[in-house]
């Protein structure tokens, strides 16, 4: 079969399951070039294990996982990154004693493949560091490149999830409710940047603030109990019964 | 785009700033040729020093930079020094290559080790490293005929340097040649922490789970910088056999792989210099400490231990490095 060149990512089947428990059930998912598809679903709904699913931090029981038309499925996370898979994590999963600018520097340093040499000194790669602040200044972190991680105002940090992600020059873009914890006000502009991001990046984000989500993407995939309960764009997601059901039950039980 | 780029040299002077010597590290290597002049009389505890602080950044290099914790380092530490023993023993009693081969074995020990390490963490990995360092001690032991078993190897003879300095009684050939092979494993180790691998051993310190997340083969990195640690490590093994002659079991023993992780606690990890401002402590506190109580001196390294974790848990040296940023 001739892969879709339009299409970047696909998943055919994906199954999980924990016990009896069948955290991700038959889930099959195109992510065409460019996108800015958003996951969404109640808690529990297998998310987040789908992202580990695809990223390779977990391994599925069966199913398939195709990166511009080659089979990764079997392929470790480390190599799905270097072939343009990354993803961000919904808790911060950062350096905290390193700063942004070693942070940045050191993912730039592992996909150019040059991580492992210690007889050349960090500073004689000017490039990957020339790279990774232009990475930071891009978010808005230039101002505390040299600030250790760990005394970074959250929004910062959350931004630097993105960077880190960014520096592994991805083709596609999993981010894991990247402006989980941030205020109202500073979301907007965190999904702004996630907006502004070039063309040639796929994204799909995981996130529960429906005023986010409607303003940001251009298609909708709902999980519910594991399983894909519609695929639509944003007008129809909006105006499904099933849709409403699941959220209006959920605000109902919680 | 003018701007970006001065911005950017900023972040890069920041970066160049970090390597750079600085005058406490002058002083104390100008320091270190005192005992010549001062305590010669000291000059045989002054080379232990200097091979115990060698021991030390290898362990270092491992647990301070990589987070891979230890407690039987003494493994290759004891590889080292039977290597450059029996390397002499069999007639070859040139120093210096004695000591590269010895390096070199226990490089390779560490190398094929190092597949094991990096596939567990936390206490399986303190229990793998603590079974190692025993089994080693009794493959020793029970491996008499090569080892010496429990007498260890005497009568090791090593020519003069260069085929001009002699190993003295008075310890001044043994010091320099310590104090020389101890500047170059610190020039290198320095190197090395601050090259693109030392800032990924840091990124596997600080979050493991990230390292896969941008792309890193980390257990890579991981088997290298122990095959590495456990080169050095060898090197400071080799240096204690040609400096007294003898190898003995206690080179393999638990309580050099417990010792050295307490020098290093003491000093400070991840920073190299505390490696060796703990083994001048522990090494001097021995010293004078088993002399006034040969016992129980092991109570008080006990106490300042717990003192140093609870007071100042980055070591002394962190206490110290501290205390020159408030007063600039």
């Amino acid at each position: 079969m001739m892969p879709d060149p339009a299409i970047v990512l696909r998943t055919e089947a994906l199954y999980k399951r924990f016990g009896s428990l069948e955290v991700v059930r038959d889930v099959s998912l195109e992510l065409p070039r460019g996108a800015r598809h958003a996951l969404i679903g109640p808690n529990g709904a297998g998310k987040t294990t789908l992202v580990n699913l695809i990223t390779g931090q977990e391994k599925g029981d069966s199913g398939r996982i195709h990166l511009d038309g080659a089979d990764i499925t079997e392929v470790p996370q480390a190599a799905r990154v270097r072939h343009g898979l990354t993803r961000t994590f919904q808790i911060n999963t950062l350096f905290p004693a390193l700063t942004p600018i070693e942070s940045v520097t050191l993912a730039v340093c592992e996909r150019e493949r040059v991580a492992g040499q210690f007889w050349r000194s960090l500073v004689a790669h000017r490039r990957a560091i020339d790279e990774a602040f232009e990475i930071l200044q891009s978010l808005g972190l230039a101002e505390v490149a040299t600030r250790r991680t760990r005394t970074l105002p959250y929004g910062q940090q959350r931004l630097l999830e993105i960077a880190l992600a960014l520096a592994t020059r991805p083709k596609v873009l999993l981010l894991d409710e990247p402006a989980a914890g941030v205020p109202k006000n500073e979301s907007m502009l965190l999904f702004k940047v996630i907006e502004a991001l070039p063309e040639d990046i796929s994204v799909l984000f995981i996130e529960h603030d429906m005023d986010l989500v409607f303003s940001f993407a251009s298609r909708i995939v709902v999980l519910v109990s594991g399983g894909v309960l519609i695929e639509a764009p944003p007008d129809v997601v909006r105006n499904d019964q099933r849709v409403r059901e699941v959220y209006l039950g959920q605000a109902r039980h919680g | 785009m003018t701007d970006a780029t001065a911005a950017s040299s900023e972040s890069f002077r920041w970066l160049q700033r970090r390597r750079r010597f600085s005058v406490y590290e002058i002083a104390f290597w100008l320091a270190t040729v005192v005992p010549f002049f001062v305590f010669p009389t000291y000059l045989t505890l002054a080379s232990q020093i200097a091979i115990a602080a060698l021991f030390a950044i290898s362990v270092d290099l491992i647990l301070g930079y990589a987070g891979i914790i230890t407690l039987g380092h003494a493994m290759l530490f004891g590889i080292g020094a039977y290597t450059a023993g029996l390397i002499s023993k069999a007639g070859w009693g040139e120093p210096l290559t004695g000591l590269l081969l010895a390096g070199g074995f226990a490089g390779l020990v560490g190398f094929v080790v190092s597949f094991i390490i990096v596939r567990v963490r936390h206490l399986a990995l303190i229990m793998i490293t603590l079974g190692l360092g025993l089994l080693s001690y009794e493959l020793a032991n029970a491996m008499e005929w090569l080892t010496g078993g429990t007498d260890g190897l005497q009568g090791v003879d090593i020519w003069p340097i260069f085929g001009t300095f002699k190993f003295d009684l008075w310890g001044y050939t043994a010091y320099g040649y310590a104090l020389i092979v101890l500047f170059i494993g610190l020039l290198l180790s320095r190197k090395l922490v601050h090259s693109a691998f030392g800032l990924s051993l840091r990124g596997i310190r600080e979050n493991l789970k990230r390292m896969p997340a941008i792309g890193s083969n980390y257990r890579g990195h991981l088997q290298k910088i122990y095959t590495i640690s456990a080169a050095m490590a060898g090197v400071a093994g080799a240096l204690l056999a040609q400096t007294t002659s003898t190898v003995s079991l206690d080179t393999l023993s638990f309580q050099r792989s417990a010792d050295v992780v307490v020098m290093l606690i003491l000093g400070g990890t991840g920073r190299l210099y505390g490696a060796i401002v703990g083994a001048i402590i522990f090494m001097v506190a021995r010293d004078q400490l088993a002399d006034m109580n040969p016992q129980y001196w092991y109570f008080w390294i006990g106490l300042l231990l717990m003192f140093v974790v609870l007071v100042t848990p980055d070591g002394i040296l962190g206490a110290l490095s501290r205390l020159a940023r408030i007063r600039e």
